[in-house]
């Protein structure tokens, strides 16, 4: 039987942690903003089909960087957790905080457990009836959970990107000028000043969206079109 | 850990919902249970339900009245309900198994739309009802059926469709209007002579709520307008641009035209 080498736990955890933070950082960013009308999601992401944003639940949508089969997997899973909650309780009873949770419990499990942790970076956001009641979390793939204030960035070049949106950003902004913060942040590691609608792929959680649309569902994919045409102030 | 095989992630991947509850908690399901000998206590039952095509779409309305036995189990019961965007469903049986399997139904299309990114096929969606209450029999058989009707614009054809069950889960693909329940007789006797091709929306509602005053009249199961406390009957109109609920106004004055026509003839029916 061959002998296996000793490594520290520390190591361990250390080589897991770089070997994550690598795959993550080859990924294109990702940020979540939230606003007076509500939430606003922008992933640069060239594929109209592959979806790093995705809808939850009501007032619950997911934001994700990293592997797409990973962050897709717990996508589903994330639906799922939210559909038997809603299902066998009630629909206000599905809450951000309760799916950050199990996210940050199976993230930390996988981590520790696992030949190899997820190489992905998640944010569940619900958008509330007022901007105070909004919540965005941020979650690490070691399982490392973050309650963030106003937006979360994330992805290959994070840093630089939360540095842009902080510098735009304030509470009483509409979705019109977050999402053209959004772009402009996302461009910050390129040549050009911001980014055009048909590289990225977004969405908005509707703070109103019972009053503006009669849906309670919250969450809006937006097409490359309506994009265009919001971002010119016609919607 | 062994890393799962290609075969068991493809067998496990569902976009079901009902799937899904049946492979991890079977017990949230509303049928899928085996009852023990005995007589089940009277319990309240959904009547009458009606729908019809118009120019452009298709409506569905209900009654609001629940009865177990003689006694009037409930007044405001609503028993059509939106299922998605393009379709509602309205029911017609056992109320408690029957309200459950329209909230199961409502999770099952949103689910779908949630993890493929796109909505079910009309066809797929009423298919998906079939099998639910297909999955319903055992209890059908111990007294407790469940009797939907569906409807809803196939954006793809670009129509109003109409399908109605029966208890064994069979899908039936109706045409012009249909009607289940109690008082569904009555109700079809009336919309025989009072539909026709391509009606205006507004007359297609009146034509609805009326053929559920022809059921109520006859059919003790079956509630009437009630103005002294304001109740109407549930319609939902399903077109292009989706389903929608017929406001309370507008139909506290239809059914407010119907009463007085009817006291002006003085007639029998």
């Amino acid at each position: 039987m061959a002998q296996q080498f000793y490594v520290s736990p520390e190591q361990l955890m250390k080589d897991r942690a770089d070997f994550a933070r690598k795959g993550i950082a080859r990924g294109r960013s990702v940020v979540v903003i939230s606003c007076a009308d509500g939430i606003a999601l922008v992933a640069e992401n060239p594929s109209p089909s592959l979806h790093k944003i995705g809808e939850i639940y009501d007032k619950i949508a997911f934001a994700a960087v990293g592997k797409y089969n990973e962050f897709e997997s717990l996508r589903q899973a994330g639906v799922r957790y939210a559909d038997i909650r809603g299902y066998s309780y009630d629909r206000e009873d599905v809450t951000a905080r309760g799916l950050a949770s199990v996210y940050a419990q199976s993230l930390g499990a996988v981590f520790t457990a696992e030949q190899k942790p997820f190489e992905v970076e998640l944010a569940v956001s619900e958008v509330g009836r007022t901007q105070e009641e909004d919540h965005l979390y941020r979650l690490t793939f070691d399982g490392s959970i973050a309650d963030e204030n106003g937006f979360v960035a994330m992805g290959g070049q994070a840093e630089q990107v939360a540095e842009a949106v902080a510098g735009g950003w304030a509470a009483e902004l509409g979705f019109r000028d977050a999402l053209r913060l959004a772009l402009r942040a996302l461009a910050t590691d390129k040549e050009v000043d911001t980014l055009p609608p048909t590289a990225v792929e977004a969405a908005v959680l509707d703070r109103d969206s019972e009053s503006n649309r009669g849906s309670r569902r919250a969450f809006r994919r937006l097409t490359a079109d309506e994009f265009s045409q919001l971002l010119a102030g016609e919607a | 850990m062994q890393q799962p095989t290609a075969s068991h992630v493809a067998a496990q991947a569902t976009s079901s919902f009902t799937e899904h509850l049946q492979r991890e908690r079977p017990e949230l399901l509303p049928y899928n249970r085996t009852l023990p000998a005995g007589n089940i206590p009277p319990h309240p039952h959904a009547t009458t339900i009606v729908a019809l095509s118009y120019a452009g779409g298709i409506l569905m309305a209900g009654d609001r009245r629940a009865t177990m036995g003689n006694v009037i189990a409930s007044r405001h019961i609503e028993k059509v309900f939106p299922a998605d965007q393009y379709s509602v469903l309205g029911i017609a049986g056992t109320a408690g198994i029957a309200i459950d399997i329209t909230r199961l139904f409502q999770v099952e299309l949103e689910h779908y739309e949630k993890i493929e990114g796109t909505l079910l096929s009309l066809d797929g969606k009423a298919n998906r009802l079939g099998a639910m209450i297909r999955s319903n029999l055992p209890m059908a058989l111990q007294g407790l059926a469940v009797i939907p009707l569906f409807a809803g614009f196939d954006t793809v054809a670009g129509v109003g469709r109409l399908f109605s069950y029966d208890v064994t889960g069979g899908r039936y693909e109706e045409r012009e209007h249909h009607s289940v329940g109690s008082g569904s007789v009555f109700a079809r006797g009336a919309l025989k002579k009072l539909w026709r091709p391509n009606l205006p929306e507004q007359e297609a509602v009146a034509i609805a709520v009326e053929s559920l005053y022809d059921a109520a009249d006859d059919d003790s199961a079956t509630g009437g307008p009630d103005p002294v406390r304001q109740l109407w009957p549930v319609v939902y109109t399903v077109n292009r641009s989706g389903a929608r609920r017929v406001p309370e106004r507008e139909l506290a004055a239809i059914a407010g035209n119907i009463v007085e026509s009817r006291a002006i003839a003085g007639r029998e029916a």
